[in-house]
């Protein structure tokens, strides 16, 4: 077992854990924020995408000792007083998600996407999220949701 | 998904994680962004028994000049890679082809001196490498050696590194004037090329005055296509080949 020290969410945490535990594991079944989920095994699809450090990470390829010291962001940490970020408004105005199961990757990627690009195309928009997949939205609406966010007009959205 | 269990070393310098190495023998691991290994392990197909953990070890990280040469730390990450004026400037080649490996989280973790160790042909930046004459730079035991990148990739997923060597920097020629293109053709976003080819192209006064031309995913190894850059070799209307 190795000590950690983490800060998820605004909170630090201290823990054993054992070396080989994921950090989307230790995030969902230690500290019970769920909001993160699995959708592979191959480190594809982007589900369990989180912020550590500042910078957009699969969950599901790091292991929650290499988050030891470090500062975690989850999909669940956004909000203030529960009042939704303007992503995540644009996501609901946008019918950006269906079952919702990628959205909380879909989210996190895009707010990495909007701070490293803050006006992207709509091309750009795909490229920066092409770690994410979605089965739900055919990825339209969520290219609508980001660009409403960062300011696009809206023929430049449906072009 | 779940691998299986290791001990865990994270050493804070180079010669700690050598010394690490050493004393493990072969059933250690370099953990450097895990974007190859923890897959590999999840699916139990790489199961160490040590994982040393060199992300930790600010001197693997970093770009520099060195005279004609630029010096990449092998631990800076894809993205930092891309994102670094001295590697648009000099090894454009480089930025370019790193652009298109997998994804943008992906590409915050995981790093160059990793590509090139993992020793997968299928990966973009062997290939790259390989066209850009590099140098790969190893600390062992006994201190370190430079291995010419046409030396490094010894077969599927091998290299010329022994278990007790760590991969440090990677030496790059600047290639400030030639033309360069990495072409990828892969399935979908993120998966890896079915083939690729870099390219580099010295022009002078009209004509080709020098190419280097490299295949992803073509063999075992990256391949430098000699044929082809001697053909291309005092070739006119470099317009229609760069």
């Amino acid at each position: 077992m190795t000590h950690i020290s983490v800060k998820v969410d605004g909170t630090t945490y201290e823990d054993e854990v054992e070396p080989r535990l994921l950090l989307v594991h230790y995030l969902r079944d230690r500290l019970g924020l769920t909001g993160t989920p699995i959708g592979c095994d191959t480190s594809n699809c982007g589900a369990c995408t989180v912020e550590l450090d500042g910078e957009s990470v699969k969950s599901c390829t790091l292991l929650a000792v290499q988050a030891d010291g470090g500062e975690v962001t989850t999909v669940q940490g956004l909000s203030r007083n529960g009042e939704l970020t303007e992503l995540q408004r644009a996501f609901h105005e946008r019918h950006a998600l269906q079952c919702g199961y990628c959205t909380p990757g879909m989210i996190m990627a895009a707010r990495d996407l909007l701070r490293e690009h803050p006006h992207p195309t709509p091309d750009e928009v795909r490229h920066g999220l092409e770690g994410n997949l979605c089965r739900c939205t055919g990825y339209q609406n969520i290219v609508r949701a980001v660009l409403d966010v960062s300011e696009q007009s809206e023929q430049e959205v449906t072009t | 998904m779940i691998p299986p269990a290791f001990d865990y070393a994270r050493p804070s310098s180079v010669d700690e994680a050598v010394r690490t190495l050493a004393d493990a023998g072969e059933d250690a691991k370099v953990l450097a962004g895990g974007q190859s290994l923890l897959p590999l392990m999840r699916l139990r197909l790489a199961f160490p028994e040590l994982v040393v953990d060199v992300n930790r070890i600010p001197e693997l990280r970093g770009v520099r000049e060195d005279g004609d040469t630029l010096v990449i730390g092998a631990m800076t990450t894809h993205h930092a890679v891309i994102t670094d004026p001295l590697v648009r400037r000099h090894a454009g080649l480089l930025a370019s082809a790193t652009s298109t490996v997998a994804d943008p989280a992906v590409r915050h973790r995981g790093t160059l001196g990793g590509s090139l160790a993992h020793a997968d042909p299928a990966g973009d930046l062997p290939a790259v490498v390989l066209a850009l004459d590099a140098e790969l730079v190893a600390q062992g035991p006994g201190g370190r050696r430079s291995i010419a990148a046409r030396d490094f990739f010894v077969d599927y997923l091998q290299s010329a590194l022994s278990p007790d060597e760590l991969l440090v920097e990677v030496r790059i020629p600047k290639a400030d004037g030639w033309g360069y293109r990495y072409e990828k053709f892969h399935r979908v976003a993120q998966s890896w090329a079915t083939v690729g080819v870099a390219a580099l192209v010295r022009r002078d006064d009209g004509h080709i005055a020098e190419s280097r031309i490299a295949l992803t995913n073509m063999g075992a190894t990256p391949l430098r296509a000699q044929a082809a850059e001697q053909a291309l070799s005092g070739a006119g209307d470099p317009e229609a080949v760069a």
